[in-house]
């Protein structure tokens, strides 16, 4: 439980010191894996709010529109021509069809009516994608900076989220629709507010200046506590996305895995364009034995964990990427990779937990999809 | 039991040595500094009676939310008696770390083992410069 002193603080490390957060390194960052328990953050997440610092990923700002055009080759999804407001999650890739990250791109104006584009990058990945960038293009042309120091990211996630932020953000952001964003004033500053989030709850996140971002965090803290939310650290998150299936960077996604093997169509636009990565996404549909992403459902309370083997019989039909105990379901849950050919919902098969051979079956992804 | 009496690991377990019936018997838990350090605590796995464990071996492993973590034998012995209501009801180690929540019973083999265990002031002092 400890954090080294080299650890980049986020402008919201005192606060979650203050309030017993775990401080950890996570890409380099000190972040709270949890305040109280996992599970109560979990699910006052699912029935209420849960507010996350995730201030540690990386936000890129061009101000050349332009660079729309430039980032459409190097994003599995179409970006050029997106229309204002617009925010798109796609993957980027190497030229031998890995995965080098998945990326938020925004396209959103300025409260004076500049037009810019914004995109959002995992912690881990933040040095890698800004030398790809720089790799493929004069940054200096789009107007780049990284913006990741001098700004705050907070997401606010649950069933109540928009209506406690709607208080002090206006237009309120149940206004928004799913996936889009606009900037807006908010304690006398701009920020970015968008519906978008990483829990399978509706919900926004807001990219504040970084000297705004305590009284921000406090004063949704308080409108939210009274209602049953509360912050919520790395480790919710973590198990929050599980049960909506998202893929994590590192585990479900790298640079060994084809995008097509991770069942994410929606992020892949492959007609009349062309980017990088493409023709081994061309190659991978061709291709019947690629392992593809299934969620297990095991029996008993042991969660298998990264690099788990599972089995049909004796033998090895892939392996476990994520796994964990699901608060919400009260058992344990896995997303992994396996053979085509016993990926169906349903199928039975084995997880080598430490030696222990526990059975498991294939289930239909996501394991949570919100009602509302 | 009380937590100012015991033994402790400093991987986390106590221990308490009880000469009353001839034999020595070890009785092992996890102090509750570790049991709040874990929290979230899904899922519990036990040796059976009549296992052998040795000092600083591995003798179970308790899961949380996040991780996995080994329960490491305190003593030298045999496992006489084991709390096998405990992986059902996790709770008591919330609740009772040091009298419902004990783990398992030992038969001392031997009891050099013991004299490497930190007395309640010493391992406080290690959870609070480790915390």
């Amino acid at each position: 439980m400890t954090t080294t002193i080299d650890s980049l603080k986020t402008p919201l490390f005192d606060w979650h010191v203050q309030a017993a957060g775990r401080m950890v390194d996570f890409a380099g960052w000190s972040m709270p894996v949890q305040y109280t328990s996992i599970i109560e953050e979990h699910l006052a997440t699912r029935t209420s709010i849960g507010m996350f610092d995730v201030s540690h990923m990386g936000r890129f700002l061009f101000r050349n529109v332009a660079a729309l055009d430039f980032l459409d080759r190097l994003t599995t999804r179409r970006v050029a021509g997106m229309e204002l407001g617009k925010i798109r999650y796609s993957l980027m890739m190497n030229g031998s069809g890995g995965i080098l990250d998945d990326i938020l791109v925004y396209h959103l104006e300025h409260l004076d009516g500049t037009p810019f584009v914004y995109m959002v990058v995992n912690a881990s990945n933040r040095e890698k994608i800004l030398n790809w960038l720089k790799q493929n293009g004069d940054l200096d042309e789009w107007g780049f900076s990284d913006q990741t120091c001098q700004t705050a990211m907070i997401a606010v996630q649950g069933p109540k989220a928009l209506d406690v932020v709607a208080k002090i953000v206006s237009p309120p952001p149940a206004e928004l629709k799913y996936y889009t964003g606009r900037t807006t004033e908010l304690f006398s500053a701009e920020a970015i507010v968008s519906r978008t989030g990483y829990t399978g709850e509706d919900g926004c996140e807001l990219i504040v200046p970084a000297g705004k971002a305590e009284q921000i965090w406090l004063s949704i803290t308080e409108l939210a506590e009274p209602l049953g939310g509360r912050a919520a650290g790395l480790g919710a998150r973590d198990t929050l996305r599980l049960e909506a299936a998202m893929p994590l960077y590192g585990h479900e996604l790298t640079e060994q895995t084809n995008p097509l093997q991770v069942d994410i169509g929606f992020a892949i636009n492959l007609k009349d364009r062309e980017f990088i990565g493409r023709d081994a996404i061309v190659a991978a549909k061709a291709d019947a034995t690629l392992p593809v992403r299934v969620g297990l459902e095991l029996d008993g309370k042991r969660a298998a964990r990264e690099h788990c083997g599972i089995y049909v019989g004796d033998q090895v039909v892939g392996e476990v990427t994520s796994g964990t105990f699901s608060p919400t379901f009260q058992k344990p849950i896995a997303m992994g990779f396996v053979s085509p050919s016993v990926a169906k919902p349903g199928k039975s098969m084995e997880i080598d937990i430490r030696g222990k051979r526990i059975a498991a079956k294939v289930v239909k992804l996501p394991f949570y999809s919100r009602t509302y | 039991m009380k937590p100012e009496e015991l033994l402790y690991a400093e991987t986390h377990e106590w221990v308490h040595v009880d000469n009353s019936s001839g034999d020595k018997i070890a009785t092992v838990g996890i102090s509750s500094f570790a049991v709040e350090q874990l929290t979230d605590l899904v899922f519990m796995e036990l040796p059976e009676s009549g296992t052998t464990v040795s000092a600083g071996s591995e003798f179970g492993e308790v899961e949380s939310v996040k991780a996995v973590s080994p329960l490491y034998s305190p003593v030298d012995g045999e496992v006489v008696s084991v709390n096998s209501s405990l992986p059902d009801n996790l709770e008591i180690l919330n609740e009772d770390p040091y009298e419902k929540g004990w783990i398992i019973k030992v038969k001392l083999s031997g009891e050099e083992s013991l004299t490497k265990l930190l007395d309640f002031a010493a391992y406080q002092k290690q959870c609070s410069e480790n915390g």
